[in-house]
């Protein structure tokens, strides 16, 4: 061992420092450097295009057959088809916000992670900011794709609707949204639990459990409440038309952005307190 | 630098760190040397943020860790317990932690290069044996070139060759300047490395030392020296350094600050007959086991054969 032993030979272009830019530059870097982020993004994808295609050709053939419509199908258009994958493509990306973070403290890297950030908070923000767009990237690229796919298939029907269609281009763009701030919620809630088992069944709990359990509640609450669940809340952003009884896009989103600002501010609360 | 004042961690109702005072120079190896449980990894842990003390405070080069506007130019540290991602490769952690800073890639290849990781830089860390995981923590310490290197049990676990290749590097270290801050249980490990010595036991701090006062004030330098006259043998051998102790009656006197040759030919130019002369010899592992014989937690209870 000579005496040049660690000295770095490559002189660093810029002074060394820690920015919010750089450390979501690592946690980009992060993202695509495991091979489940590849697997879980083409199957939130796929889940999107597959159940879609699959509900527009089940419709087609129901309607073309002459037979009495499926209970599930009144009133089906290209775009409520399109989007029947939407709840699957939610699992599959809030779980993978989950393990961003619930990831780190099963495997031991939160440890390597805080090290080079030991303000802490810039690196939930920077995850939360990343995976939030990959996966409204992804949420938004798959329904745009599936709703092409439906519209094709049914063009020239009754159930038919291109992009053009009142409200279409901006529905789809919402449940981009919505895809994207429940990523936001899965970080948020891994971090929080530092448990990807933990994590995920609370995600799945909120979005797609505590729906289900309403029907407790008396009738008079039940309706007061229930639009402002997440999950509702959340598809209140793309609904083509808004029942009575259902948030309007505007409000949807304000709800959800409140949920995932509570998510959000529970996670960075605990990242700042407790020991890592 | 990294200062220590008054640092204290509780867990619960366990005290796992009592409120310890030391200072880690730079430019020197300093071992942090206790039994299992005695707060080593915890004040480590400490030192670089990753646990927050209960009260006190320690500092790394004037300020908290967390407050360098470069964190891992200041310290790099290994920690005991593994801290990569599995799924990832080698390579790809490192990035990682150099984006946070702006850190070249190139860099990135030269620590790959310096712990000689090149063969397995693009293979998942999960398939990597201990030694090449610990390669893979070192590489990450040094890729902030820090000033200070701060590692956890470095040599636990690993084979004949690693230790040799961790014992090198931590010299190669010091050589530049470094300060290098490293913990073990073993006495003998350290006792190759370092040069100053902080000893704990039970969350606190026994002894700030050398390795050579350390052996000293266990007695490693006194000498057992006997005759018919120890007070006429007391005034022969008295000076400046020289400890002399016995209790009135006997025969015995344990010298300190005088090798046995030396007392042997004073005795010799006074007449003096000698019934005893022996070196009494303290290994540094004694000296360690003296000091912390009461502070390990849990103890081996020898029962003798009936």
């Amino acid at each position: 061992m000579t005496a040049t032993l660690v000295a770095p030979k490559a002189v660093a272009a810029a002074p060394l420092k820690v920015t919010g830019r750089r450390v979501a530059r690592a946690e980009w870097a992060k993202l695509w450097s495991l091979r489940s982020t590849w697997i879980t993004l083409g199957i939130g994808l796929l889940l999107l295009l597959a159940i879609g295609t699959i509900a527009t050709l089940q419709f087609k053939s129901s309607t073309s057959s002459g037979k009495p419509v499926d209970e599930d199908f009144v009133g089906a258009t290209a775009h409520s088809l399109a989007l029947f994958g939407v709840p699957f493509a939610l699992i599959a990306l809030g779980v993978l916000g989950v393990l961003t973070t619930s990831g780190e403290y099963t495997t031991g890297m939160i440890r390597s992670t805080l090290a080079a950030v030991p303000r802490r908070l810039p690196v939930l923000w920077a995850k939360a900011a990343v995976y939030g767009a990959v996966a409204f990237a992804v949420g938004a690229v798959g329904v745009f794709v599936a709703f092409a796919i439906s519209s094709g298939l049914l063009s020239g029907t009754d159930a038919g609707m291109s992009f053009s269609a009142n409200g279409v281009v901006v529905s789809l763009l919402g449940v981009g949204l919505y895809l994207g701030l429940v990523g936001v919620i899965g970080v948020a809630l891994g971090a929080l639990l530092r448990s990807s088992a933990g994590g995920i069944s609370a995600l799945v709990g909120a979005f797609l459990l505590v729906p289900g359990l309403m029907s407790l509640l008396p009738k008079a609450w039940r309706t007061e409440v229930t639009p402002y669940l997440p999950g509702n809340a959340g598809e209140s952003i793309f609904a083509l038309h808004h029942t009575p009884g259902t948030l309007s896009a505007g409000a949807g989103l304000l709800v959800l952005l409140g949920w995932t600002a509570l998510a959000l501010g529970g996670a960075a609360l605990r990242l700042k307190r407790a020991d890592a | 630098m990294i200062e220590a004042r008054r640092l204290t961690k509780r867990y619960g109702d366990k005290t796992a760190v009592a409120g310890v005072d030391f200072t880690v120079r730079p430019g020197a190896v300093t071992g942090f040397l206790g039994p299992n449980g005695a707060g080593k990894s915890t004040t480590m842990r400490m030192i670089v943020g990753l646990d927050a003390p209960t009260s006190g405070s320690v500092t790394v080069n004037g300020r908290r860790y967390a407050r360098h506007t470069a964190p891992l130019r200041e310290v790099g540290a290994l920690l005991e317990a593994r801290s990569i991602h599995p799924g990832r490769s080698a390579f790809d952690h490192l990035m990682v932690l150099a984006h946070t800073h702006g850190i070249s890639r190139a860099r990135v290849s030269e620590v790959i290069e310096l712990t000689g990781l090149q063969p397995v830089a693009r293979k998942r860390a999960g398939a990597f044996s201990l030694g090449m995981g610990q390669r893979l923590g070192i590489a990450a310490a040094l890729l902030g070139d820090p000033q200070t290197v701060m590692l956890d049990e470095p040599v636990n676990g690993l084979d004949p060759e690693g230790v040799l290749w961790i014992r090198q590097l931590l010299t190669g270290l010091a050589a530049e300047g470094r300060t290098v801050f490293l913990s073990s249980h073993l006495m003998s490990e350290m006792a190759l490395v370092a040069d100053h010595l902080i000893i704990v036991g039970r969350g606190r701090v026994l002894a700030d030392t050398t390795v050579q006062d350390l052996v000293r004030d266990a007695g490693g330098d006194t000498v057992v020296v006997a005759s018919a006259d120890p007070g006429r043998l007391r005034q022969v051998l008295a000076g400046p350094g020289v400890g002399i102790t016995g209790r009135p009656g006997s025969e015995q006197l344990q010298v300190t600050g005088l090798p046995a040759r030396e007392i042997g030919i004073r005795a010799a130019a006074h007449g003096i007959a000698l019934y005893e002369l022996t070196g009494k010899a303290v290994s540094l592992e004694e000296a360690f086991m003296e000091l912390t014989k009461d502070d390990v937690e849990y103890h081996t209870t020898v029962r003798a054969a009936a």
